[in-house]
């Protein structure tokens, strides 16, 4: 994974509530077996005229700012990548799913979970240029006002160094050996 | 004196590999791998990528359920239902478990059926396990006393290099449900009222336990559909505590120990139950006594109103008139006399034998209403064979239903199995957003009961005068 540091960005805004991974990425574009090329079918079946998200003032906004509990639903690690394919790298709301947050972090895509107060801000300025500051954890306002968000630490030290988190897991590997051989019982 | 815990707790400090820190998650050992053709073969890339093989091919549980066709297979033209896509997930599957040395349920295996229904049918989901799989509804194998949440696939090639997964440990929940189930309100009904009552994010960052006499009193495949929807309430796992009825259902399974090993096991799982006095860190509680059958009005599972009550009024919200504008329902009404034009029983949720039973004993010598296609899809092969020995399929052809294969069919869509555009679908499904089961379909979620009165009716209609 490439390193998340900093994302400076003009916002995009998708203010329903509730927006499901069935929404962010139907399930007929699911029968592939590569995670390439799913941008062009992110909200597919949103697109109208009105879709905020393919308006010419949309092209470039890398910072989508979505309603309440953005990413819910399935599992679907294609939802996160249909996003960064489409050109999206954060998501601020002020709650976000829990296994797309996951999902979003294992691609170096950002959830950012701001209060009530900011989102309604944001919600209300669509279009402001925003900047993300991984590593400090804050969102920086174009009047030069900072909010801090939380964001697990080891999950933004993965997103600021760009840390596979596969090769830590296996760096454990004699842990989960020395586990398996002292568990008072084998699941069979 | 040990400090009082909950199941989950139990469940969890038992896998702890590695310890959690405020810099690093736990590393959480995973004791069964569930997976499927849809979440896996990127997966699999990633191990070629890396030329790591699957460290425990014996804890890992494959079959193929969601892009799978519910006609009949038994050549690779077959497949062509499906989509050329769709056939080639399935061929990749059937390469990746054979590269890796996985047990493969494919078209040739008699145990072959949706992930969360053969977990359970085969014994391999046990209490005080921990199970995944790249699926939301593994939530489902939490009705076994097992901690099981769905994950990405980034996490399913963790699982499959290391039998490990890195979180953060969540917070407890308590749903309380006491009193008894009326006549004619199930499981489905009662997992409906509490994501109502909770909300699509209650569960956001917990795991659930469901406790309480109507919990007690339910069958394994009632436990398995409130489970089930764990998830529609945010919440990644449910879980309910093992007891007798849980050792009854798997005792002689065949991926459940045997003989003394069973005896032993059983012991153990007994003393997973949450202590008297443990704590949760929320709780809710619900009457059962007061439910009626439930279903839902809008396009997310949260959405729901009692059969015979009225839609909630206009609060002004646009997503909620997004939502009733979509399903073309409006405000201040009851949804019963709406049209009905595709009844679909079938999915992880109320796809078992006793689903199968409940929708059967309401059209037993009915008729489908003239222009209502119904669909059935058994979980499993397993359960059709079982369903087809006691002739429910024919009670259901007699009917006028179509009855299938086992898959994951009409829930999700993605198998050449779908509600046209428009279409107003009754569904024992667990999931009723925009498009799930086709582009424009509208979804109504219900109880096998509920859903085979439609069906009889042609209309939306409290189930109970069909009992």
């Amino acid at each position: 994974m490439n390193p998340v540091k900093t994302i400076v960005s003009r916002s995009v805004i998708l203010a329903t509530k509730d927006v499901d991974t069935d929404q962010i990425i139907p399930a007929r574009f699911l029968t592939t077996t590569s995670r390439e090329g799913l941008g062009e079918h992110a909200f597919a079946d949103l697109r109208d005229d009105d879709f905020p998200l393919t308006q010419p003032g949309a092209a470039g906004c890398e910072i989508l700012v979505a309603g309440n509990n953005f990413g819910c639903g399935s599992s679907r690690e294609h939802a996160p990548w249909a996003l960064l394919d489409f050109g999206i790298r954060a998501v601020i709301s002020t709650e976000i799913a829990d296994i797309f947050r996951s999902n979003a972090l294992k691609n170096g895509l950002v959830p950012v979970v701001v209060d009530a107060r900011t989102h309604e801000y944001l919600l209300a300025n669509p279009g402001i240029e925003l900047t993300i500051d991984v590593a400090a954890a804050t969102v920086t306002l174009p009047d030069g006002k900072t909010v801090e968000f939380a964001i697990d630490r080891f999950a933004r030290y993965c997103l600021v160094e760009g840390i596979d988190q596969l090769g830590y897991l296996r760096n454990q590997l004699d842990h989960i050996e020395q586990f398996e051989r002292d568990r008072p019982w084998t699941p069979g | 004196m040990t400090a009082a815990k909950t199941l989950f707790q139990k469940v969890w400090e038992q896998h702890v590999v590695v310890p959690e820190s405020d810099d690093t998650p736990a590393v959480l050992y995973i004791d069964l791998h569930l997976i499927h053709e849809v979440t896996t073969p990127q997966a699999f890339t990633l191990l070629r990528q890396q030329g790591l093989p699957v460290r425990r091919p014996d804890l890992t549980l494959a079959t193929m359920d969601h892009s799978t066709p519910t006609t009949p297979v038994s050549s690779f033209k077959d497949l062509a239902v499906v989509g050329e896509g769709a056939a080639q997930q399935i061929t990749q599957m059937e390469k990746n478990c054979a590269d890796f040395g996985i047990d493969l349920h494919g078209f040739d295996s008699e145990h072959r059926g949706i992930v969360h229904v053969i977990g359970p049918e085969l014994g391999a989901t046990q209490p005080g396990k921990t199970i995944v799989c790249g699926d939301s509804h593994t939530s489902t194998h939490g009705a076994f006393g097992a901690l099981a949440f769905g994950i990405g696939t980034t996490e399913v090639g963790h699982v499959l290099a290391t039998q490990c997964l890195l979180q953060r440990k969540p917070t407890t929940l308590e749903v309380r449900v006491d009193g008894q189930l009326p006549a004619g309100v199930t499981a489905k009904d009662l997992i409906l009222a509490i994501v109502g009552k909770i909300g699509v994010d209650g569960g956001t960052g917990c795991v659930i336990e469901y406790r309480g006499d109507a919990i007690s009193a339910m069958s394994m495949d009632a436990r398995m559909t409130v489970c089930n929807m764990s998830i529609e309430g945010g919440a990644r796992a449910g879980m309910i505590g093992p007891d007798d009825t849980t050792f009854a259902y798997l005792e002689g399974r065949p991926a459940a120990p045997q003989g003394a090993d069973f005896e032993a096991a059983a012991a153990r799982w007994r003393a997973l139950a949450t202590d008297d006095g443990a704590r949760f860190d929320q709780s809710v509680s619900i009457a059962a006594d007061g439910l009626q059958p439930m279903i839902t009005f809008g396009t997310n599972p949260g959405m729901v109103v009692g059969i015979n009550d009225p839609v909630p009024a206009d609060t002004g919200d646009t997503s909620f008139r997004k939502a009733l504008d979509y399903m073309q329902v409006a405000a201040g009404k009851p949804l019963t006399d709406t049209p009905v034009d595709v009844v679909f029983v079938g999915s992880c949720t109320n796809s078992r034998l006793s689903d199968l039973t409940q929708a059967a004993n309401v059209v037993r010598g009915r008729k489908v209403a003239d222009g209502v296609r119904m669909l059935v899809v058994p979980g499993s092969q397993a359960i059709k064979k079982a369903a087809e020995a006691q002739g429910l399929d024919q009670v259901f052809i007699a009917a006028g239903a179509e009855w299938r294969e086992s898959g994951c069919s009409m829930c999700i869509g993605m198998n050449g199995d779908t509600v046209a555009s428009g279409q107003l679908s009754v569904s024992t499904s667990n999931r009723n957003f925009e498009g799930r089961q086709g582009i424009g379909a509208r979804t109504v979620l219900a109880s096998p009961i509920t859903a085979a009165a439609a069906a009889i009716n042609g209309r939306i209609a409290d189930p109970r005068p069909y009992l």
